[in-house]
């Protein structure tokens, strides 16, 4: 076989699989789509569910994935950035520094049911807070922090040294240099993977079973006491969300529309990720402007 | 008393076990240009880089010996590397404007330095102005640094360099990368920015040497061969290194 020959059949090879790849993307976007666009409407997102009669909605799921997301995101983006700042440019090589990054590799790799438990032990008994948001959050915080950490080092990684030498060349701190330089010059890619660390969070169900629980109280969009459980933004509540919803419905449902509401809360959740996708990029593109034109 | 800005003696510098420049003694006048030359990998950028010292950067580089500025050894624990590298101003080789407005790369850092808004617009306009660049872009100083041609940039980061009113400005081959007239317009900037700093340029360019500098340096092997005027050094070295490489038989 001439190298020409080779060289078209490597790339045919190589273009296929990624055809392949795109092709079962779509057929499983399609697929979930297709069955699900026919049960969602107004009435479907906005409503909470039915535990016995057909015709429930999941209004209150919906609204726990997003708001869940925010406090994880909340928690996780300072400590990840912080610690990603760390072991690029500050940790010394050595023993302990090694321990730090063995220590989030294994951490990153814990099945994510395993860290559901440890929240139950730690975040809902040993603190008493019970099945609520913030132990689910907090949940998701420790199973998303080593993506976080990662994702920060190796945006810094990517900064080229010449930025960094030339803030320094003209006598700027280090830290000066750090928060002015780098991390603006950094932002695209932690943004990018900030974006991957919060689909976790709308995907993941395991990790929130025993934490952020599974029900969701009635929620009452006009209260003002946000010490009481129907305020939709108390941390302290439990609060099943969409992807929960989809495996309760799913394995102990007794509704008898139990399929039909699967397959709409399974569209409702691709189109949300889909959707935060999209508007994250979008505003991590006008910050990058924002920040690299003028201040 | 002398004009000596600089005083260096006896300065080795090493890379972990190896050693990139032995025993070096020179001294730079106030208000000059000096020139380094010498073949790759000599240890032009190695020696420029400690004077502002940018060598420390590098983990496991050591200096022993002594660098005097304005008297003070630099690398005694009493200076703070901030204030030295705000008084020994670099220009790299590749050009390297932040990711900012034209504005922004300028007053960043006067305005770290604690100037206020409307000294800025002063110290932008000046800067530009010596670094023959305003004219150029005096209509888009918001716009990102990036839009500019490479020769541009260059003047853009001598400028910055510029804005803090160094005493003394360090240039790594600073036309090393663009066209010639480019090159032409920096070295330019370089004898008529003479007059206000002291200027050290490291450069493979003979001839740029020849027309820009007052004194050169010729470095072969970490060693400092030769340091005298640069007509002398064109027309009649006294060392037979330095008259094999001006001649091109090596480097
Ligand atoms: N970071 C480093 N670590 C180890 N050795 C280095 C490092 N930087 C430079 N060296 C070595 O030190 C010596 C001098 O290098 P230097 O960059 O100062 O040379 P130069 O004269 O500037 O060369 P050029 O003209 O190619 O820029 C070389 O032998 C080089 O390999
Ligand atoms: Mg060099």
């Amino acid at each position: 076989m001439n190298a020409k020959l080779a060289n078209r059949v490597a790339t045919i090879i190589i273009t296929s699989f990624a055809y392949l790849i795109i092709l079962i993307l779509a057929g499983l976007l399609g697929y979930i789509l297709y069955n699900g666009l026919s049960v969602i409407d107004w009435d479907f997102v906005t409503s909470p569910p039915e535990s016995l009669s057909a015709g429930g909605g999941i209004g209150p799921q919906l609204f726990n994935s997003f708001y869940l997301l925010i406090l994880t995101m909340l928690i996780t983006t300072p400590l990840g950035l912080g610690a990603g700042i760390y072991l690029s440019q500050y940790a010394p090589k050595n023993k302990l520094t090694n321990g730090i990054r063995t220590s989030i590799e294994v951490l990153s790799s814990l099945p994510s049911i395993v860290v559901g438990l440890f929240g139950l032990l730690i975040f809902v008994t040993y603190t008493g807070w019970g099945y609520s948001l913030i132990s689910g959050a907090l949940a998701l915080a420790v199973f998303n922090l080593p993506l976080m950490v990662r994702i920060t080092e190796e945006a810094i990684e990517t900064v080229p040294k010449e930025q960094i030498e030339a803030s320094l060349a003209l006598g700027i701190s280090k830290w000066k240099t750090i928060t002015h330089v780098i991390l603006p010059a950094a932002i695209p890619g932690i943004l990018t993977g900030t974006i991957l660390a919060s689909g976790r969070v709308f995907g993941e169900a395991a990790a929130l079973l025993f934490t952020a629980g599974m029900s969701s109280p009635a929620l009452d969009f006009t209260s003002m006491d946000i010490t009481s459980s129907s305020h939709p933004l108390n941390p302290f509540r439990p609060a099943e969300t969409l992807a929960v919803h989809i495996w309760k419905v799913n394995t102990e449902g007794l509704i008898p529309d139990a399929r039909e509401v699967a397959d709409g809360a399974s569209a409702i959740l691709v189109l949300s990720v889909l959707v935060f996708n999209i508007t994250a990029r979008w505003f991590g593109s006008w910050i990058y402007r924002r920040i690299t034109s003028h201040s | 008393m002398n004009n000596n800005i600089i005083e260096c003696s006896d300065v080795s510098i090493y890379y972990g076990p190896t050693q990139a420049i032995r025993n070096v003694d020179i001294t730079f006048p106030k208000s000059s240009v000096t020139a380094f030359i010498g073949p790759s990998g000599c240890g032009k950028s190695t020696f420029l880089r400690s004077l502002n010292r940018m060598n420390d950067l590098i983990p496991n580089t050591r200096v022993t010996g002594e660098i005097l500025l304005d008297k003070e050894d630099i690398y005694s624990d009493a200076i703070k590397v901030d204030q030295l590298r705000k008084k020994v101003g670099m220009v790299f080789q590749k050009p390297n404007p932040f990711y900012k407005s034209i504005y922004d790369n300028i007053a960043f850092a006067p305005k770290y330095y604690g100037k206020k808004k409307k000294e800025l617009d002063e110290i932008v306009e000046s800067s530009l102005r010596k670094a023959a660049l305003w004219d150029e872009v005096k209509d888009r100083l918001h716009k990102s640094a990036y839009a500019l041609s490479g020769g541009q940039q260059q003047r853009l980061c001598i400028a910055r360099a510029i804005a803090l009113k160094p005493d003394i400005l360090l240039l790594d081959e600073p036309t090393a990368s663009l066209d010639p007239l480019s090159t032409q317009k920096i070295e330019n900037l370089v004898v008529e920015l003479k007059q206000e700093y002291t200027i050290i340029i490291v450069t493979h360019n003979l001839h740029q040497a020849a027309r820009i500098s007052d004194s050169t340096a010729f470095f072969y092997m970490g060693n400092l061969i030769e340091h005298t005027e640069t007509k002398k050094m064109f027309t009649k070295p006294s060392q037979k290194k330095t008259e094999d490489y001006i001649t091109g038989r090596f480097g």
